[in-house]
């Protein structure tokens, strides 16, 4: 790790240095995150925006997508949401709430083994429509769901 | 440097059922300072990797509408007891955490 600083301050901080130390083999593969947060789709305003930054415009209606969330969530700052994909082959699970400032909320990649399975919470400033998108062998499904929200989650 | 993760595991038929809660603001960028009307900085985790014996089952991206200290709950077909498991996380600022368990 000193080596990795070292080169760190002689290289004055720049990506360069990054490949320097990626080519001097400094740095384990499995620390540098692949570079991959889908700028444009997280930054995406428009649900239909969203969905086509992550590849999904054209999804097929599933009745294979479970969601599991409250129809009234009292505290939009926490709201649990469970999703189940009975789809074979999952690749990808995306959430995404039509209502909020940035509709797409995480979008995760799922390998061997990893199940069509996400447990989470998360934050909505109002009542929304809830979509949960999920990719399989190359075709991409789409479910929906109505959340209220009795107070917002994204108030000042 | 960030706070510990919080990781649970079960087997239940042959799947591990894996839950971690990692400590982070997950600040939207959306909330304004009531006394000065400025916005605080957006501050979020962006990448989440989980992975079993070194090799990736999960890769997540974040938004910033993932809940304060962020719960992720997950399943992995085929893993065993003592399995080791791993989880990292970057936010947007670049401060990271990593933390391991044994599946169990």
């Amino acid at each position: 790790m000193d080596q990795l600083r070292r080169l760190m301050l002689k290289g004055g901080g720049a990506s360069g240095v990054l490949a320097v130390a990626l080519a001097a083999g400094l740095l384990r593969p499995t620390r540098v995150f692949a570079g991959d947060w889908n700028k444009v789709a997280f930054e995406s305003k428009a649900m239909a925006d969203a969905l086509k930054s992550i590849g999904a415009a054209g999804a097929a209606e599933s009745a294979e997508i479970l969601i599991k969330a409250p129809d009234i969530a009292e505290n939009g700052a926490v709201v649990p949401i469970e999703v189940t994909s009975r789809i074979a082959g999952a690749e990808s699970l995306a959430l995404l709430a039509e209502k909020n400032p940035f509709p797409l909320m995480a979008y995760i990649d799922l390998t061997n083994g990893g199940e069509a399975y996400i447990n989470t919470r998360f934050k909505m400033g109002q009542t929304s429509v809830i979509k949960v998108v999920v990719k399989a062998g190359g075709k991409s499904y789409i479910a929906s769901r109505e959340i209220k929200v009795t107070i917002g989650g994204c108030g000042g | 440097m960030a706070e510990p993760m919080k990781i649970r595991t079960k087997l239940v038929d042959g799947s591990a059922q894996i839950v971690v809660l990692m400590i982070h603001p997950m600040e939207t960028g959306q909330r304004k300072d009531p006394r000065t009307g400025q916005a605080y900085p957006a501050h979020f985790i962006q990448n989440v990797t989980a992975t079993v014996n070194d090799k990736p089952v999960l890769v997540a991206q974040l938004g910033p509408a993932i809940s304060k200290n962020p719960l992720l709950g997950f399943r992995v077909k085929g893993a065993k007891a003592g399995d080791r498991l791993a989880i990292a996380w970057e936010d947007n600022k670049g401060e990271h955490a990593r933390a391991e368990a044994t599946i169990a």
